[in-house]
């Protein structure tokens, strides 16, 4: 049994099917990478399992357990073991980094302050930003302010961290920063789902990547399999189409 | 004409016109600060009401577009009148002032209401999907996310509306409410000249505006580039 089973998700916009029949298994420890044309679902996949799109049908196993995206209480069980960190980073404009990353421990699980503030710095050093606590959002760079909304999902100590295209908003020179980061906390066994369109990258750090296409997930295997011997057409045009330059 | 003011100035210039005149300022500063503030507080419910998604509301949700389109549409001497006719047979014994301050309270709720969900709908809705995945609850997201960012946008347009209504209270002098404007007229009718009698009214409303547009300022400033930790 997988850390999280996915089987037949559904999703709509409106009257748009997003997703049609999304069936993924990912294990403990895994980092599963989405890959894709644009349009084919991955980020929204992502939003779905938080619930931020609930899906339409389908089933989502959290460690055996089924998410209800309608129940509230299943809705926060689920959030208390799932981050997620936006492609615009999203950090609270109102408060400084270290209350960005703090808020959720302290107000919302009522966590120990010195525990959470312990805990907050440590997460900061690790992304390199020690020495802005007191910043303002609109202060830092894109690259520093997505390295924030990455310790702010960590600092609740998620099981799963989703994260839908972190460098795709940032300037070429940042993308490095915010991969190093990412590439650090592979090592530390959480379970990732990462949406990106650096191909390098997700073939360094992915245990597993997963070809969508309008809304399904059309292969998954070993980085090796998807980019050197993919076995489906689709997949093979795709990774021959970003692989040419 | 000047020679006239110099000979009534002695006369006018007296404690009691004086007391006259400071007793008409604190009703129209009351009727105004009173019915917004009030107006303030449940334009807040309403804006608010009005981003809730929840099907069982759906009922308040209309009743509060309705009533804010309403009340944006009548005259404000209108709802003076409406409220004085309301009032009065069921509670004979409410004062002017208070009619006039529950109609101040109806219009500015409306007027209030809108400016303020402009300012809730100004912060992006990534901050709230960003709350959610963390888990707030929708009053902790607006206590501590949605209303820290909006205040900037609501306060300048609300307190400028504040400022006006300081003018339009002066329809409540049309009920009989002693505010200025009918301080005003009770000075002329007293004799006194009316370059004499509405100027010192004007000056009552500049004394009264002015600060409240320099508090404006000052919170404008302040809030543009304050944040809360």
């Amino acid at each position: 049994m997988g850390h999280l089973e996915i089987r037949n998700l559904h999703c709509s916009y409106g009257a748009d099917d997003i997703l049609k029949s999304v069936d993924l298994s990912v294990d403990r420890g895994e980092v599963v990478s989405l890959i894709g044309p644009s349009g084919s679902g991955k980020s929204t996949l992502l939003r779905s399992l938080i619930g931020l799109t609930p899906p339409r049908m389908g089933t989502v196993e959290l460690d055996g357990e089924e998410i209800n995206y309608r129940n509230r209480q299943s809705l926060r069980h689920l959030r208390d073991k799932m981050a997620i960190v936006f492609q615009q980073y999203n950090l609270f404009q109102n408060m400084n980094v270290f209350r960005n990353v703090t808020v959720a421990p302290l107000k919302i699980k009522k966590r120990d302050k010195g525990a959470v503030e312990k805990t907050a710095t440590e997460l900061l050093d690790r992304v390199g930003i020690g020495d802005k606590h007191q910043a303002y959002p609109d202060e830092l760079s894109g690259g520093q302010q997505q390295r924030v909304a990455i310790a702010r999902a960590l600092a609740l100590a998620p099981e799963i961290l989703l994260l839908d295209e972190v460098t795709s908003a940032l300037d070429p020179e940042r993308v490095n920063e915010v991969l190093d980061v990412i590439r650090d906390l592979t090592r530390d066994g959480i379970t990732m789902l990462i949406v990106s369109h650096e191909m390098s990258f997700v073939k360094e750090v992915s245990t597993r990547v997963a070809m969508m296409d309008a809304g399904s997930v059309v292969e998954v295997g070993p980085p090796e399999q998807i980019f050197d011997a993919p076995k489906e057409q689709r997949t093979r045009d795709f990774v021959g189409k970003i692989l040419r330059h | 004409m000047f020679e006239r003011i110099i000979e009534e100035a002695p006369r006018f210039f007296t404690y009691y016109n004086l007391m006259f005149v400071l007793g008409a300022m604190w009703r129209t500063l009351l009727m105004t600060l009173v019915g917004c503030s009030i107006g303030f507080t449940v334009g807040l419910g309403l804006a608010v009401l009005r981003r809730t998604s929840a099907a069982w509301l759906r009922p308040a949700r209309y009743a509060a577009i309705l009533y804010v389109e309403t009340f944006r549409r009548i005259p404000f001497l209108v709802v003076l009148f409406i409220v004085l006719y309301f009032i009065q047979p069921i509670y004979s014994g409410a004062s002017l002032l208070a009619i006039a301050t529950v109609a101040v309270c109806l219009m500015s709720t409306a007027f209030l209401s809108e400016i303020i969900r402009a300012g809730l709908e100004s912060v992006p809705r990534q901050q709230m999907e960003s709350a959610e995945v963390l888990n707030f609850h929708p009053g902790q997201t607006l206590a501590w996310v949605i209303l820290p960012q909006a205040w900037k946008v609501i306060l300048p347009p609300a307190v400028a509306f504040v400022v006006m209504f300081v003018k339009d209270t002066s329809l409540a002098s049309q009920l009989g409410v002693v505010e200025l404007t009918y301080a005003g007229k009770i000075l002329v009718n007293k004799g006194f000249s009316p370059l004499l009698g509405f100027g010192a009214i004007l000056a009552a409303y500049f004394i009264l505006s002015y600060p409240l547009s320099r508090l404006g300022a000052h919170l404008e400033t302040r809030l543009g580039t304050s944040r809360n930790t």
